[in-house]
C-alpha cells in the first residue's frame, strides 16, 4: 500500500490531488495526527486562501462604481456563469428548431419535385460561450502544433551546430519580445494576400489568430530545445561519434531522448505563452473565441457585461492552469520513461 | 460588360417570376450563394439585420445568414473587401469613400438604405454646464431646441484661450457622424478643420479637434476626459444620460430632418457574381424595415427585446428603448417625443437615393477629403456607380407580387433624386442636381477649386 502511495504521490501532486494521500493514509491506519497536519497544509490552507480572496473581492468590489455600475462580486459572477450556461441551452434548442424547420422545408420541396436540389445547411445562430471556449482551444492547439513543428527541429539543428546557433540567435532575441498586437496586422495582410480560396476550409480569422499564436509561442520551445541539445553530455555524443552513427540515428537515439526534458519545458512555456497571446489575437482578428467574447461584451456595455467578462477571465485562467498541468504531467511521464531507458 | 449586365437582369427577371410562384410550387429561386456571413457594428440601426434573422425573413428567401459583430468600421469594411463578409451594415460614406479612393480603395455598392436619422451629439457635463448659459430658454422653462453650436462657441473659445485644445470624437472619417458634427459646428461658426492630401487627420485649421473613436467606446472615452463631446448613433448617446456622464444636445434629425444614415453594402464584384442572392437579401431587409415601422412603431418594443440580446447590440433594454420607441432623453429627466428619431421604412427610407450619395460627396469635398473640384456630372456618375436602385426595385417588385408589400410603399417613378430641401439647422437649401452651387453656398468650407494649404488656412491659435 505504502509503496503504491509513494509511487502515486508525485502524479497526484501534479494533478493537484496531493491531499488525497493523507486521507488514504488515515484510512489505512497511519499516525492520524501527522496526516491531519499534512491534510491541513495541502487542502486547508489553499481553501482558506481562496475563501479569503473571495471575501476580499466581495467586500472591495462594491466600493468601485464604474459607468457600467459597481464592479461585480463573486455572487454576481456566479449568477452570470449560470446565465451563460442557460443561454447555451437556449441556443441549442433554437438550433434544433432550425434543423426541424429546414427538414420540413426540404421534405416539402422533395415532395413537390422529386429532383429538387435540397441541401442541408449548418445552423446560422451565434456561437455560445461553450462553443467559443472550444474555438479558442482549437486555435491555440493549431498555433502551438505549428510552433512545435518549426521550433523543435530548428532547435535541434541550432543545438548541434554552434554556427547555426550563432546565426539564428540574434533573430530569436529580436523577435522573442514582440507582442501579438504588433504581429497581427502583418499576419492579417499576408494571410489575405496568400490564403486565397473561394471555399476556404478554415476561416481567415482562425488562420490569423493561429499564426499569431505560432509567432509568439515559437521562441520558448526553440530556445529550450537548442539549450537542451547543446548541453547533452559530451561523452554521450562521443559514443555516437565512435560508433559512427549516421546523422538521423544520432538525433533519434541520443539527442532527442537526452534533450527531452528541456524540450518539454520549452513546449510547456510555449503553450502558456500561446494561450495568453490568443485572447489578444482573437480580440483583434475577430476569431469567434473567448477573446472575441470579451471584446463583444466590452462593446455591449450592459449592466451584466463586467460580470460576464469576469466569467471569461476565470475561464481563461482555469483553462490555462489545466493546460499547464497537462503539459507538466506529459513532461513527467516522458522524462520518467526516458530516464529509465 | 454589356452582355454581363443583360444576362444578370435576365436572371433576376426569371428569379422574380419564380418567386411569384414560389408559394404554390415550392421551387426556390436560383440563388448563386445561400450561406452568407454579414457584419454589423453594435448600434441600434443594425435592427433590420437582426429582425430579418429573428423573424425568419432570410430563411423565407432561402438564405442562411450568419450575423457577426465587428470590432470597428475599418475592420468591417476591410473584411467585406477581402470577402470574409458577404456584406455589412455600413456608414453611408463608406461605399462612396471606398469607391472614390478616400481611405481603403474598393468598388463597394449599396442597394438598400438601412435607416434615416438615429444619431446625436453629446457633450460632457462640464461643457454642458458652461454651454447652458448661452442656450435660450423656452416657454416651458426647458432649453429651447434645436440647440445650435452658437451656444458652444464661447465655450470652445474659452478652452482655446486657456491653451486647451477642444477635442471631440466621431466614429470614422467618412461617417455620417463626422459630417453631421462638422455641419452643426460650422453652422454655429466653429471650424471643424480640413483634410488635405498630406494630413488625413482632418484637423488643419480646426477650432475643434475631431478624432476617431469606435461607437461603443464613446461613453468610456468621454468619461476618461480624452474628449469633451462626441457624435454617435444610438444607444451611445442615451448611455451617456443614463450613466450621468454627459448630455446629448442635439439629434441629427434637428441638424438635417430625415437625413440618410446607414446602408447595406457589398462589393461590386460580389453584386455582379450574386445578382439573385443580392435581390433576395434586399427583399428580406425590406420586409424587416416594414415590420420595424409598421402600425406607428408598434413593433419597436419587440425590436428592443431583440437588440438587447448580447449577440446584437447588447446594451441594457432601457437604454435602447429610450430612442427606439420614439422618445429621446436630453438632459436627465428632459425626455421629449421624437417619433422620427429612428426611421426604418417611412418616407421611402430604404430606397437608395442618388441625392443621398451626392450630399455625402459634397461634404467630402467641403472638408477636403476630395482634394479637387469636380464637375456636377461627376457627382451624378459617382452616385450612380455606388447606389443601385435597380436591385432595390427588383426586390420591391417581387415583394409586391408576393403580397408582402404594398404598391404605394415604393417610389417607382423617381429619378433617384429627392426634391430640394432646406430642412437643415441653418436653413441652407440642398439641391442634389447642383452640388457645386450647394458647396459654394455653405459659409465655412472649401468652395470652387480651393485647396486647403496647410499654412494659409490654419486659424491663429
Amino acid at each position: 500500500m505504502d509503496a503504491v502511495l509513494a509511487r502515486a504521490n508525485p502524479y497526484l501532486t501534479l494533478l493537484g490531488l496531493g491531499w488525497l494521500v493523507p486521507l488514504v493514509k488515515i484510512a489505512s491506519g497511519d499516525d492520524w495526527q501527522r496526516q491531519v497536519r499534512e491534510l491541513w497544509r495541502q487542502l486547508g490552507v489553499p481553501l482558506l486562501a481562496i475563501a479569503l480572496f473571495l471575501l476580499a473581492w466581495s467586500q472591495l468590489a462594491g466600493r468601485i462604481e464604474t459607468s457600467l455600475g459597481g464592479i461585480p462580486g463573486p455572487s454576481a459572477v456566479w449568477h452570470e456563469a449560470g446565465g451563460l450556461v442557460a443561454e447555451h441551452r437556449a441556443e441549442r434548442a433554437r438550433r434544433a428548431e432550425f434543423y426541424a424547420r429546414q427538414d420540413a422545408r426540404n421534405a416539402a420541396a422533395r415532395a413537390a419535385d422529386g429532383n429538387a436540389d435540397v441541401r442541408v445547411h449548418r445552423y446560422t445562430g451565434k456561437p455560445t460561450y461553450l462553443d467559443q471556449i472550444l474555438t479558442s482551444l482549437a486555435t491555440v492547439f493549431t498555433g502551438f502544433v505549428l510552433a512545435a513543428l518549426v521550433a523543435v527541429p530548428l532547435g535541434v539543428v541550432a543545438g548541434l551546430s554552434p554556427t547555426i546557433n550563432a546565426a539564428i540567435n540574434p533573430l530569436v532575441q529580436i523577435f522573442k519580445p514582440v507582442s501579438p498586437l504588433a504581429w497581427l496586422p502583418i499576419v492579417t495582410m499576408v494571410v489575405s494576400a496568400v490564403y486565397v480560396s473561394s471555399e476556404p476550409l478554415l476561416a481567415k480569422s482562425f488562420v490569423n489568430s493561429a499564426i499569431t499564436v505560432t509567432l509568439c509561442s515559437l521562441w520558448p520551445a526553440l530556445i529550450n530545445t537548442a539549450l537542451g541539445v547543446a548541453s547533452i553530455d559530451k561523452d554521450l555524443m562521443n559514443v555516437g561519434r565512435v560508433l559512427q552513427l549516421p546523422w538521423h540515428t544520432k538525433v533519434l537515439k541520443i539527442v532527442l531522448p537526452s534533450a527531452l526534458p528541456l524540450i518539454f519545458t520549452g513546449l510547456r512555456l510555449s503553450l502558456g505563452v500561446g494561450w495568453m497571446v490568443l485572447i489578444a489575437a482573437e480580440m483583434l482578428a475577430q476569431n469567434p473565441g473567448l477573446g472575441k467574447f470579451v471584446w463583444d461584451e466590452f462593446q455591449n456595455g450592459s449592466s451584466a457585461s463586467l460580470a460576464r467578462i469576469m466569467v471569461a477571465v476565470l475561464t481563461i485562467g482555469g483553462i490555462g492552469f489545466l493546460l499547464d498541468r497537462t503539459m507538466l504531467a506529459l513532461q513527467a511521464a516522458v522524462t520518467h520513461t526516458a530516464g529509465r531507458r | 460588360m454589356q452582355n454581363g449586365r443583360a444576362h444578370s437582369i435576365g436572371c433576376a427577371v426569371l428569379a422574380a417570376a419564380a418567386l411569384g410562384a414560389w408559394g404554390a410550387s415550392a421551387a426556390p429561386p436560383a440563388l448563386e450563394k445561400d450561406e452568407l456571413k454579414l457584419g454589423f457594428i453594435k448600434l441600434t440601426d443594425m435592427a433590420p439585420l437582426a429582425v430579418a434573422y429573428e423573424l425568419g425573413y432570410f430563411e423565407d428567401e432561402g438564405l442562411f445568414v450568419k450575423l457577426e459583430p465587428q470590432a470597428n468600421w475599418k475592420v468591417l469594411l476591410d473584411r467585406v473587401i477581402t470577402g470574409e463578409l458577404d456584406g455589412a451594415h455600413m456608414l453611408a460614406g463608406q461605399p462612396l469613400g471606398a469607391t472614390i479612393g478616400f481611405g481603403t480603395t474598393a468598388h463597394v455598392v449599396t442597394a438598400f438604405s438601412m435607416d434615416l436619422n438615429g444619431n446625436g451629439i453629446t457633450v460632457s457635463n462640464d461643457v454642458w454646464a458652461a454651454m447652458k448659459k448661452n442656450v435660450p430658454v423656452g416657454a416651458d422653462g426647458k432649453p429651447a431646441h434645436p440647440i445650435k453650436a452658437d451656444a458652444l462657441k464661447p465655450v470652445v473659445d474659452a478652452y482655446r484661450a486657456a491653451g486647451k485644445p477642444f477635442k471631440m470624437g466621431m466614429v470614422f472619417p467618412v461617417s455620417t457622424h463626422n459630417y453631421e458634427l462638422r455641419y452643426w459646428l460650422a453652422a454655429g461658426g466653429i471650424h471643424p478643420g480640413y483634410y488635405t492630401s498630406a494630413d488625413v487627420s482632418g484637423q488643419v485649421g480646426a477650432d475643434v479637434l475631431l478624432s476617431v473613436t469606435p461607437p461603443p467606446q464613446m461613453p468610456a472615452t468621454l468619461e476618461a476626459g480624452t474628449i469633451y463631446g462626441y457624435a454617435v448613433g444610438e444607444p451611445w448617446n442615451q448611455q451617456a444620460v443614463i450613466k450621468g456622464i454627459g448630455v446629448p444636445v442635439v439629434t441629427d434629425y434637428e441638424i438635417w430632418k430625415n437625413n440618410p444614415e446607414k446602408v447595406f453594402g457589398v462589393t461590386a464584384e460580389w453584386a455582379a457574381a450574386n445578382p439573385n442572392t443580392h435581390v433576395a437579401l434586399v427583399k428580406a431587409l425590406i420586409r424587416a424595415a416594414i415590420w420595424l415601422d409598421a402600425n406607428g412603431n408598434a413593433n419597436r418594443q419587440a425590436a428592443v427585446e431583440m437588440l438587447a440580446r448580447p449577440e446584437y447590440v447588447g446594451a441594457d433594454r432601457a437604454v435602447i428603448a429610450n430612442s427606439m420607441t420614439g422618445t429621446f432623453e436630453y438632459e436627465r429627466g428632459d425626455k421629449r417625443a421624437v417619433p422620427d428619431f429612428n426611421v426604418f421604412f417611412r418616407y421611402f427610407a430604404t430606397y437608395p437615393y442618388y441625392s443621398d450619395a451626392v450630399w455625402y460627396l459634397t461634404q467630402m469635398r467641403r472638408w477636403g477629403q476630395i482634394t479637387e473640384q469636380k464637375p456636377d456630372s461627376w457627382y451624378d456618375a459617382t452616385a450612380k456607380s455606388v447606389y443601385r436602385p435597380d436591385v432595390y426595385l427588383k426586390a420591391a417588385r417581387a415583394l409586391v407580387a408576393e403580397g408582402k408589400a404594398k404598391e404605394q410603399d415604393f417610389p417607382w417613378t423617381t429619378d433617384g433624386y429627392r426634391a430640394p430641401t432646406h430642412d437643415f439647422i441653418d436653413g441652407v437649401t440642398f439641391d442634389a442636381h447642383t452640388p457645386n452651387a450647394y458647396i459654394d453656398s455653405l459659409k465655412i468650407g472649401l468652395k470652387g477649386d480651393e485647396r486647403p494649404a496647410a499654412t494659409e488656412l490654419v486659424t491663429a491659435q
